[in-house]
């Protein structure tokens, strides 16, 4: 596959087919693609999920480890977000020492995850002050075509609301023979979800393709969530790239949320058991 | 009707009542047997077999056995042309990305026109493409040229990439099928043998039928009937 | 008494096989195989640039393979990153599949092969050569043969084709002996031999045959995949 980088010409045409709201597969500018959420990639995750968007393929796997609790958290188990932006996954990724945007998709997932309060840590105590389940969330890109964020945070919340707790043996180590029963304490409505806009000049527009999201400008990365019972909880947000957001864009962001948002969710509702 | 693919600008001969059988094969695979028949390209002889090299269509032709990949690495050639992007500019030219292991290299006086050492971006910038003849192939490098019809900066239209093994047959024999798409669209357009298209036409809706056109295409692996098959495809997408 | 196959499988049985070609777009080639819960992928990208230039090698390609096991891929979940196993069984991948590459036409280039386990149920290095197998052939990379691999072991002292996990931690008795190997689909060429338990010489050569009996089944699987794709 190619690793030619982005041409002045495709920019400018791009400007262009955005201004007159046009992308080249045929999508509006703030529409998202379908998807297809798969289960049980890995049987021995304690739970696993697979989202093909588009061409864009994401597996994301749940594991529990016993762990201590945090000094400042001692009635609560952990949660850690982890993974790699693996070279299989697209000719831009290479082996070695993370690069930016391997460190910061996990980052994001864990932002989203964490402030939402999906997962009840309070109900992830084994024995308190001492030992505690740690929930590890590992995303894995398969191939690359665009919004590797939002389809792994739709890979998180179907992994998790499929994964089992371990059963412990009498020496309270995991025992991966017998079979898991108990559900992993969720708050099962919560259903948290990033929706990453794109700008291109002055167009923002939602789930690229790898090559929209090769010409992009900027870029800024929204968690939500349906919070306690209030819908469109925002918990997180990041800008990236070079390119500023005005107020417009904000507003304009604001508007468009609630219903990117919803439609990620009927989408994933379909999958969800 | 037989169809025929061209390749690097060669035509096979139609071989009147010969027949053409074609078989897909994996490496390794006997394609034939007997020292009567002789390997092609993509083919080895191992004994008295010809065994294929490559994964694809094993097409033999009278005595000859070749393997037509269904994929694979552009391998550079004189004459071929490519459309590149302007990777970087030296003082004694451009360097060009054209998709390959190697960069290309546009001399400072393969310009069409003068061009000042010092204003050397204002005719090619980094990030500009160009469609270019490949003049030479060493271990040094890929020197390219640019003097010459349908060659130059392209300006306007947007560039998209197919596997290159797919280029003979979007342009089709003697250019049949490019010149069906050029003609269904009213669009300009330029395939490099390195896999990249170059499109512009009248209006966006042209250019995205023809990456459209061609990106079917280019998904078909089987040859026959193509040209039949997007005239009803052209029919079908108004 | 002898050996019983925990899933009940005969002696030279091997467990289910899929595979698949073309599951990773980007790549330039790609494909997936399993043996019955033991999933492997690989993709290819290249020839491409090689960097460093001292890396190059001016009369041919390099093949460079980087295999690895995803974090929950294994019941006691793994770091990412590389281990010193995952480091050596990326080399000794290498090793098996370099010999059947035509890697002259590409001087100066690298072609990258990356083997991820997406869930681990022993000979998961094997699964990974079928799998970088047909994805080369698939890049179009010219090759003399597809490899075939599958792991052999012998538990207690009797010889069994394909170990699964359950196998892998066998101690009754001699224990398990583990014996990956690698060879040419079509000639007698092995490329990946590895060995770990306890194993005379005169079993060794039963191990062999009964290897290449597992290679042409498995060789029939591989060619499936790359042939069905294109039957219209």
């Amino acid at each position: 596959m190619s690793s030619m980088q982005l041409t002045s010409l495709t920019y400018n045409t791009l400007l262009k087919m955005f201004s007159a709201e046009k992308r080249f597969d045929g999508r509006k500018l703030l529409e998202q693609r379908d998807f297809s959420v798969e289960y049980n990639v890995s049987n021995k995750a304690e739970g696993s999920a697979r989202v093909r968007m588009g061409k864009t393929d994401v597996v994301v796997g749940v594991k529990l480890e016993v762990g201590t609790p945090y000094p400042d958290s001692m009635d609560k188990g952990n949660l850690m977000v982890s993974g790699d932006l693996l070279p299989l996954a697209s000719p831009r990724f290479e082996s070695g020492p993370p690069k930016f945007n391997a460190i910061e998709l996990p980052r994001l997932v864990d932002r989203l995850v964490r402030e939402s309060h999906v997962i009840d840590l309070k109900k992830l105590v084994i024995t308190e002050g001492e030992k505690v389940w740690t929930v590890i969330i590992d995303i894995y890109p398969i191939n690359d075509d665009g919004a590797l964020i939002d389809a792994a945070s739709i890979g998180a919340i179907a992994a998790l609301l499929q994964t089992h707790i371990p059963e412990l043996d009498e020496n309270g180590r995991i025992d991966h023979d017998k079979k898991a029963t108990k559900k992993l304490p969720l708050l099962e409505n919560t259903l948290p979800l990033s929706i990453t806009f794109y700008k291109l000049g002055d167009s923002l527009f939602v789930d690229p393709t790898r090559e929209e999201e090769e010409a992009a400008d900027g870029k800024i990365v929204w968690g939500l969530s349906n919070y306690k019972g209030k819908e469109h909880m925002i918990h997180s947000c990041q800008k990236g790239m070079e390119a500023s957001m005005t107020s417009e864009d904000i507003q304009k962001m604001m508007k468009n949320l609630p219903k990117l948002y919803d439609d990620t969710l009927k989408k994933l509702k379909k999958f969800l058991k | 009707m037989k169809e025929f693919e061209t390749k690097n600008n060669e035509e096979y001969e139609d071989m009147g009542s010969e027949p053409v059988s074609r078989t897909v094969v994996v490496p390794g695979e006997v394609v034939a047997t007997g020292e009567d028949f002789l390997p092609g390209e993509g083919a080895r002889r191992e004994g008295s077999d010809v065994v294929a090299s490559r994964y694809g269509l094993a097409e033999k032709i009278g005595r000859v056995v070749k393997i037509i990949p269904f994929s694979g690495a552009f391998i550079p050639r004189r004459n071929n042309v490519v459309i590149g992007r302007v990777s970087d500019i030296v003082h004694s030219g451009w360097i060009i990305d054209i998709d390959y292991a190697q960069n290309g290299f546009l001399p400072l006086m393969e310009s069409p026109r003068f061009v000042n050492k010092n204003e050397m971006d204002q005719f090619l910038a980094i990030g500009d493409v160009v469609s270019a003849k490949i003049w030479s192939v060493s271990p040094k490098g890929i020197d390219l040229a640019m003097k010459g019809k349908g060659l130059g900066k392209l300006e306007g239209g947007f560039v998209f990439r197919v596997n290159p093994s797919r280029v003979p047959r979007i342009i089709g024999r003697e250019g049949s099928m490019i010149n069906l798409i050029k003609e269904k669209t009213g669009c300009n357009i330029t395939i490099g043998q390195n896999g990249w298209v170059w499109v512009k036409g009248n209006d966006i809706d042209s250019e995205l039928k023809v990456r459209k056109a061609i990106e079917f295409i280019a998904e078909k692996v089987l040859v026959s009937g193509l040209t039949e098959k997007m005239e009803k495809w052209f029919g079908e997408n108004k | 008494m002898a050996f019983k196959r925990p899933d009940g499988r005969k002696l030279d049985e091997i467990r289910p096989m899929t595979a698949k070609i073309g599951i990773i777009p980007n790549a330039d080639g790609s494909a997936m195989f399993t043996f019955g819960k033991t999933v492997a992928i690989a993709a290819v990208y290249g020839p491409r640039m090689l960097h460093p230039q001292h890396m190059q090698d001016p009369k041919s390609a390099i093949l460079r393979v980087n295999y690895d096991l995803l974090s929950f891929s294994v019941a006691d979940r793994k770091k990412p990153g590389p281990s010193r196993r995952s480091q050596e069984i990326s080399k000794v991948t290498e090793w098996a599949l370099s010999p059947a590459l035509d890697l002259k036409d590409f001087p100066n280039t690298v072609i990258d092969v990356q083997v991820y386990i997406l869930q681990a149920d022993a000979s998961t290095r094997v699964a990974g050569i079928n799998a970088a197998s047909m994805a080369l052939a698939q890049a179009g990379i010219p090759m003399r043969d597809l490899v075939c691999a599958v792991a052999i072991g012998k538990m207690d002292k009797e010889l069994v084709v394909d170990v699964d996990k359950d196998e892998e931690d066998f101690e009754d008795g001699e224990g398990a002996t583990d014996i990956p190997l690698a060879r040419f689909a079509n000639s007698d060429e092995f490329t990946l031999l590895q060995l770990d338990g306890k194993i005379q010489p005169e079993v060794m050569n039963k191990a062999i045959a009964l290897a290449d009996k597992a290679m042409a089944k498995i060789y029939e699987v591989q060619k499936k995949a790359l042939k069905e794709v294109h039957s219209e």
